[in-house]
Parts: C-alpha cells; sequence; structure tokens
C-alpha cells in the first residue's frame, strides 16, 4: 500500500501526458488501478473533452442572497481563450454594480504556478496587478471565489475516486480532489459528482482548512454547443455556516469568436468594454 | 368552619390509619416521578435569558446575519517580559492564527499577524499578511511591522495593545441551531490549542474570553451551582432541622419528606423536558428551603403535643388541626409568587418560577399525607431540652410589649432611612461581570480589558439608502466624521470604522504619499478602489464582515471601557443624537450584545412590576379573606411591603448596582414572608377571640410560633445565603438579597407588627 501511495504521488507530479502514456502502455492483466489513478484519470479525461473550444463568450448574472433575506445583483461579460500547453486566458468585464461599469479583471491560469491577473480600473484608466496568490477570497462579495469560477487545472490537485452512485436519471462518479499548494487554496478538500456519460459537473462540496462542509455547489441547465462542449445554464453556491448563497446564471454563450490572443494582453484590457 | 373541621378531622383519621399504604403509595408516586430526572438538560446559551420577541436581540440577529458574524473568540497573547513585536511571540502568534483557523463554526479569523496590509509597490497594490514567517524577519523588519501595527487604527487598540505588549485575535464562529455541543466543541479546541500553546512557549501568557465563551461559563456555573450548592443547602437544612427539632426521629421525618418533595419536583422537570440555565440552577435550592418550612411547623406543633403528654396520634391530630389551614394557605400564597414570574421578560424565570410553585404544592402535599403516616409510624419522643426556647420568647414577648412605642416609632424611621437607599441603586447588567473571578472567564476577561481592549462594544448597521452607496463622498464622509466624534468621547477605546479602509486605499493608489491619507472624493473611483482591494483579499480575510452584499450599508464597532448599562443605553443615546444632528440619513440606535444586554433588566423590571403588584394584591385579598377581616389584612400588608424595600435601600447604599435578580427579587421574597405574617397574624387572631387584650394575644402568639417562625426563617436565610455564594452574578445577588428580605421581615413580624397590632387595638378598644 505504501509503495502504491508513493508511486501515485510520483505520478501526480509528473506531466500527465506521461501519465496516460503509461496507462494506455499497462497490459490489462495488470494489478487493478488505485482510487487515486482513477481520480486523475477522470479529471485529466474531463479537461480533455474540453480540448478545442478555441474561445467562447458568454454572460453571468449574479444574485447574492444573505440570511436576512436581502438581495443583491451582479452582472458581467466573460470571454475565455483557450491556450495550448498552460491554463486559459479569460476576461470579465464588470456591468453592474453600476459604479464599477467597465471595471474588467484578466487572468492568465497557469498549470502549476500562481495565476496571473490584472485589473483596468476605468476612473482611474490604469491597469493594477493583482498581487495575492491566493484566489479563494469571496468574489465581489458573493459566495463564488475566483477558485470556484475557474475551471480547474488539473495539476493544481490530488485526486481520489470515491464511488458510484447515481445523480438524477444519470450514473456519478464521485472524486476528491485536494490542492497541491495549500496556501493557495481556501479549501481542504472538494467533492465532485460527475456523470459517467459526459462528465459535466452536477455538483462540488467543499471542505474547508478544518474539513468542516463548508459549502455546496449544484450545477444545472446544461446545454451542448458545437456538438461537443457542454455549458452550465446554472450554478448554486450555498454557504451553510453564514446561511448565504449566490446563484449565478449563464446565458448567450458563443464559441469560436473572433477574439484574438491580444484581446487577453495589459493593453487590450484597457480596450476591454 | 365546622363541617370542614369534621372533614379534617375524619382525613386525619384515614391517614393515621392507612399509615403503610398512605407511605408504599407515596413512595410509589416518588419514585415515578423521579425517573424523569434523567431528561434534565442544560444550556449553555446566553440567548435563553432573552425571549424571543427582545427587541435589541432581534436588532442583533438582523446585525449578524447581514454581516454573517455572530459570536467571537477572543484569544489574548502577552510575552512576560517586553513587546510582542519579538521573532518568537510574533512566530507563537502565526502558529496560533494558523491553529485557531481549524477552531471548529469559525468563519474567520483576524490576528496581529493575517492583519491584510495593504501597501504601494510601484505601480501596484500589495496586499499580504502583516506577518509572514516571523522566524525569518530580520531586526528592521520587526521593527517596520511594529511601527504599521501600532499606526494601523483597523488593529492598534483592538489586536494590538497600543503599548505593544499584548496581542490578540479575533476568531468570529457562527453557531448551528442547536448550538449547545458546537459550543463544548469550540471550547474545548480552543482550551486544548492554548494549553498546547502554553507549553511550547513557557514564556507567553495566554488568555481566553468572548461571548462565544462565556456560553460555555454559562452552562459550567448551572452544573457547579446544582452540583455543589444544592447539597450544601440540604445538609444545612438536616443540621439546622436537628438542632432545632432536637428529635432525631422528627428530624428524619422532614428530610424524609424533603427528600420526596426535591426528587418528585426534578423528576417532573425532567419529564416536561426542562433545560436548566444558571438562573434557574437554583431551582432545587429553592424549592428545598420553601418546603420545609410546611414540615417543620407540622413537626414542630405535633412535638409540642407529645411533650404536653398527648399520645403520638392525638398530637399529630391536634398538630394537623391547627396547621393544616395555614400551612395550605402559606403554600398557596407562595406558589402565587412564583408563578408571577411567568410574567418576567426572561424565558428561564419562568421555569423557576412553575418549578417552585410546583415543588411548594408538591410540599404541601406531602407535608398532609406521607409526613404525619411517617410521625404516626416513628417512635416520636418529646425532646429533652425543649423548654428553653418557649422562655426565650416569653421573654422577647415581654420586651415587645414594654417598648412598643419606642418599637413602632424606631422601626419606622430605619425603615424610612434605609428605603431611601433605593435611591442609589443603578440597574446594570453587564456580560462581561457575569461570573465571578472564580472563572478563569473572569479573570481573562478582566485581563483583556485592563491590557488589549475592552470586551463591550457598540455595533452600527450605517446604511447609505441604495446600493453601492456606500463608497459615496457624503456617506463615507458622514460616517467617518461619526466615527471621529466616537473617537472623542472619553469612554471609547477603539472604533473600527470603514472609511479607514479607504482612506488607506487612496494613500496606497497615491504611492503611499500620507497627504492622500484622505477619503476618495469620486465614488467611482472608490467603488473600484474597493473591488481592486477585495480582489486582493484571500479566503476568510474578505470584507464580508464590514459591508452587506449590496454594498449599501457598512458596520462600525465601537469598542468601550468597562461601562455600567446605564452609561452603555447614554452613550447609545448621545450617539443616535449625534447622527440626528449631523447625518440624519444614517440615524440608527447601536446593537450588540452589550446593549442587548444593557437593557436586559430594564425589561424585566418592566415586565415583572405589574405581575409582582397583581401577585401581591392577589395574596393580600387571600389573606383578608382568609383572617376574614379588613383591619388585620390591611395591617399584613405593613411587613409584608417593607421589607423588600428595606432590603433593596440596603443594597443601594452597600452595593449600588442591581441586575436582573433585582426585578425577579420582590415577588421570590414576597412569596416567602408572607407566610411568616400569615402565622403570627392566624395565631394573634385566634388569642383575641379567645377574649385576650391586644399585648396578652401577642404574648401567647409570641409561645405558640415564635418558635416555628424562628426556625422557618433560619432555615430560609440560610438556604439562599448558601445560593448567594453562586459564582453567577444574578444567583449571587438574588441569593443575598434575599436573605437579606427575609431577615428584615422576621425583625418586622417580631419588632414591628406587634406594636402595630397592639397600637390599633388599644384605640379601638
Amino acid at each position: 500500500m505504501r509503495i502504491n501511495r508513493a508511486y501515485s504521488w510520483a505520478l501526480a507530479l509528473l506531466a500527465p501526458c506521461l501519465i496516460l502514456l503509461f496507462w494506455l502502455g499497462m497490459p490489462p492483466i495488470a494489478r487493478p488501478a488505485t482510487p487515486e489513478e482513477i481520480g486523475l484519470k477522470i479529471a485529466i479525461e474531463s479537461r480533455a473533452r474540453d480540448d478545442g473550444f478555441g474561445n467562447f463568450t458568454a454572460k453571468q448574472a449574479m444574485v447574492l442572497r444573505n440570511k436576512q433575506g436581502q438581495e443583491s445583483r451582479r452582472q458581467l461579460r466573460v470571454k475565455v481563450l483557450e491556450v495550448a500547453g498552460d491554463g486559459d486566458k479569460s476576461l470579465m468585464v464588470f456591468d453592474e454594480p453600476r459604479d464599477v461599469k467597465g471595471t474588467a479583471l484578466l487572468t492568465h491560469a497557469h498549470k502549476q504556478e500562481a495565476d496571473d491577473q490584472w485589473l483596468y480600473l476605468p476612473a482611474l484608466k490604469r491597469v493594477k496587478r493583482i498581487s495575492s496568490s491566493n484566489k479563494s477570497g469571496s468574489f465581489m462579495g458573493s459566495e463564488f471565489s475566483y477558485e470556484d469560477l475557474s475551471p480547474p487545472e488539473v495539476e493544481k490537485f490530488t485526486y481520489r475516486y470515491l464511488r458510484d452512485e447515481p445523480c438524477g436519471d444519470l450514473t456519478c462518479t464521485v472524486s476528491e480532489r485536494f490542492p497541491v499548494d495549500k496556501k493557495a487554496s481556501g479549501y481542504s478538500r472538494q467533492v465532485v459528482w460527475q456523470d459517467k456519460d459526459e462528465l459535466r459537473t452536477w455538483k462540488v462540496e467543499y471542505y474547508d482548512r478544518k474539513d468542516a462542509h463548508l459549502k455546496t455547489l449544484t450545477i444545472g441547465k446544461y446545454r451542448q454547443y458545437l456538438d461537443k462542449y457542454w455549458r452550465a445554464g446554472e450554478m448554486n453556491m450555498v454557504n451553510h455556516l453564514t446561511g448565504k448563497s449566490t446563484v449565478l446564471s449563464w446565458a448567450d454563450y458563443q464559441f469560436r469568436t473572433k477574439l484574438k490572443k491580444r484581446d487577453f494582453s495589459k493593453t487590450g484590457l484597457k480596450r476591454a468594454r | 368552619m365546622v363541617p370542614a373541621v369534621i372533614h379534617l378531622d375524619r382525613y386525619i383519621d384515614a391517614i393515621l390509619r392507612r399509615r403503610w399504604p398512605v407511605v408504599v403509595l407515596a413512595t410509589l408516586a416518588m419514585l415515578v416521578m423521579t425517573a424523569g430526572a434523567r431528561f434534565i438538560g442544560v444550556t449553555n446559551d446566553y440567548r435563553s435569558l432573552f425571549s424571543e420577541d427582545d427587541p435589541q436581540l432581534a436588532a442583533l440577529e438582523a446585525l449578524e446575519d447581514t454581516y454573517s458574524v455572530s459570536h467571537t473568540a477572543l484569544i489574548a497573547v502577552a510575552p512576560r517580559e517586553g513587546l510582542v513585536f519579538t521573532r518568537e511571540t510574533l512566530g507563537a502568534i502565526e502558529e496560533l492564527t494558523e491553529a485557531a483557523w481549524r477552531t471548529p463554526y469559525s468563519t474567520r479569523v483576524d490576528s496581529l499577524t493575517n492583519y491584510s496590509h495593504s501597501e504601494a509597490f510601484g505601480d501596484d497594490l500589495v496586499v499580504a499578511p502583516l506577518v509572514d514567517d516571523a522566524q525569518s524577519k530580520s531586526d528592521e523588519e520587526l521593527a517596520r511591522i511594529e511601527q504599521v501595527a501600532l499606526s494601523a487604527p483597523q488593529i492598534a487598540g483592538r489586536l494590538v495593545a497600543h503599548d505593544g505588549r499584548v496581542a490578540g485575535m479575533a476568531i468570529n464562529v457562527v453557531l448551528p441551531e442547536d448550538s449547545d455541543p458546537a459550543v463544548v466543541e469550540l471550547t474545548d479546541y480552543l482550551n486544548t490549542l492554548l494549553d498546547q500553546a502554553r507549553a511550547s512557549h513557557p514564556d507567553i501568557d495566554y488568555y481566553l474570553t468572548g461571548d462565544a465563551v462565556i456560553h460555555r461559563v454559562f452552562a459550567d456555573a448551572t452544573k457547579d451551582d446544582m452540583e455543589n450548592l444544592s447539597p450544601i443547602v440540604f445538609l444545612l437544612i438536616v443540621v439546622m432541622a436537628a438542632a432545632l427539632l432536637r428529635s432525631a426521629y422528627a428530624t428524619l421525618a422532614v428530610i424524609v419528606t424533603l427528600m420526596f418533595t426535591i426528587n418528585t419536583t426534578v423528576g417532573f422537570a425532567g419529564w416536561l423536558g426542562t433545560v436548566f440555565s444558571p438562573v434557574n440552577a437554583g431551582v432545587p435550592i429553592i424549592v428545598m428551603t420553601v418546603a420545609v418550612a410546611d414540615s417543620i411547623h407540622i413537626v414542630t406543633a405535633a412535638l409540642a403535643g407529645v411533650s404536653r403528654g398527648l399520645n403520638r396520634n392525638e398530637a399529630i391530630t391536634e398538630s394537623l388541626r391547627s396547621n393544616t389551614w395555614p400551612v395550605f394557605l402559606t403554600s398557596v400564597t407562595t406558589a402565587i409568587a412564583f408563578l408571577s414570574l411567568n410574567a418576567s421578560d426572561s424565558p428561564p424565570f419562568h421555569v423557576l418560577g412553575n418549578l417552585v410553585a410546583f415543588g411548594v404544592m408538591c410540599a404541601l402535599v406531602y407535608s398532609m399525607t406521607l409526613l404525619p403516616a411517617l410521625l404516626s409510624i416513628l417512635p416520636l419522643r418529646a425532646p429533652r431540652a425543649h423548654a428553653d426556647r418557649p422562655g426565650f420568647f416569653d421573654h422577647f414577648a415581654a420586651f415587645v410589649i414594654a417598648r412598643r412605642t419606642f418599637l413602632l416609632w424606631f422601626v419606622t424611621l430605619a425603615a424610612v432611612v434605609l428605603v431611601m437607599g433605593i435611591l442609589r441603586i443603578e440597574l446594570t447588567d453587564n456580560w462581561t461581570e457575569y461570573f465571578d473571578d472564580r472563572y478563569a472567564f473572569r479573570r481573562d476577561t478582566d485581563f483583556v480589558i485592563e491590557n488589549l481592549t475592552g470586551m463591550e462594544s457598540l455595533e452600527y448597521s450605517l446604511n447609505a439608502g441604495r446600493e453601492g452607496g456606500i463608497t459615496g463622498p457624503g456617506y463615507l464622509r458622514e460616517v467617518d466624521a461619526f466615527a471621529e466624534w466616537f473617537r472623542g468621547q472619553p469612554e471609547v477605546t477603539h472604533v473600527q470604522a470603514f472609511p479607514d479602509i479607504m482612506k488607506r486605499l487612496n494613500k496606497n493608489m497615491h504611492g503611499d504619499d500620507p497627504a492622500f491619507y484622505r477619503l476618495p472624493a469620486d465614488p467611482e473611483l472608490a467603488a473600484q478602489y474597493l473591488l481592486l482591494y477585495e480582489f486582493s483579499l484571500p479566503f476568510g480575510r474578505d470584507l464580508n464582515d464590514r459591508i452587506d452584499i449590496a454594498k449599501s450599508a457598512t458596520r462600525m464597532t465601537v469598542v468601550m471601557r468597562s461601562l455600567s448599562a446605564q452609561q452603555q443605553r447614554e452613550l447609545d443615546t448621545r450617539g443616535l443624537a449625534w447622527l440626528r444632528a449631523n447625518a440624519p440619513g444614517l440615524a440608527t440606535p447601536a446593537t450588540g450584545v452589550s446593549i442587548v444586554f444593557s437593557h436586559l433588566s430594564q425589561r424585566n423590571i418592566q415586565s415583572m412590576l405589574r405581575s409582582t403588584i397583581i401577585a401581591m394584591g392577589l395574596i393580600s385579598f387571600i389573606l383578608i379573606w382568609f383572617l376574614k377581616s379588613l383591619r388585620l389584612g390591611l395591617v399584613s400588608l405593613v411587613p409584608n411591603f417593607i421589607p423588600a424595600a428595606m432590603s433593596f435601600g440596603l443594597w443601594g447604599y452597600l452595593v449600588g448596582q442591581v441586575g436582573l435578580a433585582g426585578s425577579v427579587m420582590t415577588a421570590i421574597a414576597f412569596g416567602l414572608i408572607v407566610d411568616d405574617t400569615t402565622h403570627f397574624l392566624s395565631k394573634y387572631q385566634k388569642s383575641r377571640r379567645e377574649g385576650l387584650l391586644a399585648p396578652e394575644a401577642v404574648r401567647s402568639t409570641f409561645r405558640t410560633v415564635g418558635q416555628a417562625l424562628w426556625t422557618t426563617t433560619v432555615v430560609l436565610a440560610a438556604g439562599f445565603l448558601v445560593y448567594s455564594a453562586s459564582g453567577f452574578e444574578v444567583s449571587w445577588a438574588l441569593g443575598l438579597m434575599v436573605t437579606i428580605t427575609i431577615v428584615f421581615a422576621i425583625a418586622a413580624d417580631f419588632l414591628l407588627l406587634p406594636p402595630l397590632l397592639m397600637a390599633i387595638d388599644r384605640r379601638k378598644s
């Protein structure tokens, strides 16, 4: 068991292609896969199914609710560019609240090292770099953090497959993922439900540093674009500790638009509208 | 009355003839009730003190729901020597901060080391914890940390003492619906954490306080009172009953009856699913002291009969004949007084009142069934040296009769002087002072208040009136001016206000130029600075505890020095007046735990005032009806009312401050002291009807009931005196005030009532 674990840890740290090769090269009569290997395989596979989308744009509307029943809205547009061999680049332009209208957040996600982020402040007409490497802070006061919103990079976690169980009409695999860089994440682990057919994520449970169940994200209203890429229409995050919740609705998905790489640069950020 | 007497005789006869079945039946009843005791719960929720419709509590809960804050645990870290800005101490705080994140139910941790310090770095805003890896810091870096910490208004005076000797961390916890096990879990965690910290850093002292911790003390104090004080009272009653009755078998009968009463009452509480808190942890003590009076009256009279040569059953019959009515009456009046506690705004007092009322009625039932049966079974003998007491009361009666005019004036004068002390009474309830320093919580709290920061605060949710309004220059200016006004108040030690963050950001965005430490004028720029800052904050360090989700309101915290509740309410009133005059759009009263407590006694006194008066009126009417004499009934008011007033007056002179206890003291004490007056007046009236003149009637009354009244008073006073040994302020004050009142009551019954009766009856004849 110890050997297996060390083995799988090493696996997790190696490049995914190597692991894939390993897998493909393994004769079927070899020892059964460990839960860690199965978890990793699912993560790699679901990421792979999103390969080749190129770019897309969408609109997001958030409704924040606190325990008092008070509500507040956020409205933004997102643009995402697929980057070969590295994390995606994304641009978020805020439309609401009105006093931050035109503010834009540029993120260069990376597979291993910390993401780079810049914010354009229209009132100052300047771009400011965001210093924190921790992306688990509250996103615009909502129950989402940036970490929860961005597609998870395979390399930033280690995995463990738990079980299969029915979810609605589908069958889901349930697996855990653990952040590799503990300081960069607000969570000790996440438990993820993905259907076996399309590997769409339907539910994520977030466990905080004391391993208490902090939040639950449920995802729904999936639609398929370009006959391949599944995108969610609604995400509902509930904080069990504070009783607050945020509903995030996606709309107007458009794939393979005319976005260029330079739109996702610091200079492009200033032009973002 | 004649048919009633025949009924009574028939009843007594039946009990005495079937004494064994009576004992067996009573035992069965008691056992069935006692089985419920295992369902008794103890709560540690200090908020159980407040009623559900308490407006201050509702305001506090609204604030908590808006800002996702509820309870706080505060840890103070104090190196034995020097300042906290050393590698060792900062390292210790860093470790502790990291571990504090794992506190069960915690939502955020604010400490000296994880304070999100922002500064300009070239053109960028850098937000980082003030201390990251303390061990690696150079002396210059430590000096810079010290300079930043002591000049940051967010933390200086809150998370680090202005003199730099003590630092702290605040752990915000949100407790689940079922908070009792959660509180145990989290306080256990924190105590273990601090024990480990003490072991690895022996040169550093650690202190733990906060309203998350007081919950735990609440439960501990309840258990302490029930487990330590109740047995003492029980033993005391055994010893005193033995000393006063001077008969082992008589004492045994009294004690067995008492045990039956206590078991039945506590078991009944269990069957009802009662949850105890420190406020009503005294139920067993009060039931014991109050319930023993019935049996003492009956046993004393029975012993007197035996010593006059009657046989056992004759003596018991005679005792019941003369005592049934007074005992029934005093039980009913006591029960009425305790039931009046149901009007209290504080729910635990309902439990206290109802259970004691039940216990009193229970004592009545056992005294009329089990007790005579036991007395009839036990080989009761006349006590040997029973003769000296009547002798004492003969002398005493002679003194009172001879000096009646002097006593009338002297006692009246003394009463007036004492009652004047009421004016000195101040109503106060401070949660930081609810427990005395036998509890580590109180010692730690006192240390924190003296060395780090105040523990009492006013919380404001200041509403800008529109979404996103909090970055508007007008709003920021007004909130800032309000915060500055509070900083100028002598009672205030620290103010945490949102505009300070905006000033700091404005400075950061201008290359840390101190000239720009001022509010940004452009609302959009301010909102965008804020957004940038929020994106830079890591997990659990966000501003959601300071800003509502719509960015339409911010929370301001004003930390006060130790103030009485009245001073806190006054500061709140002044704050509201300032807002009305200078920022009417923001005008709102303060909330917070301190404010909720500061209104507690007042609300309770208001809610109890009417019910106390109703209970007193009802009891007085019962007395008038029982005595069939309006005149005697009115006379009875004097020794019934005056003792409570005298006791409040004495309290005003000696202590000055009274809290929750003051609201129920009158009702409780009234229910007890009215018994003595009833016994005294009924015997006096009987003597007068037998044709004695007033002085002779007084003499005869003293001879027959002096002993029993004295005995029950001593037991009551001793019981409540032990109750006052509680470490919980409300129980302590209640115990002591009731003790004082009982002493005043016996003085009024012995020194004031007889001269009054003689004066009135002389005029009449």
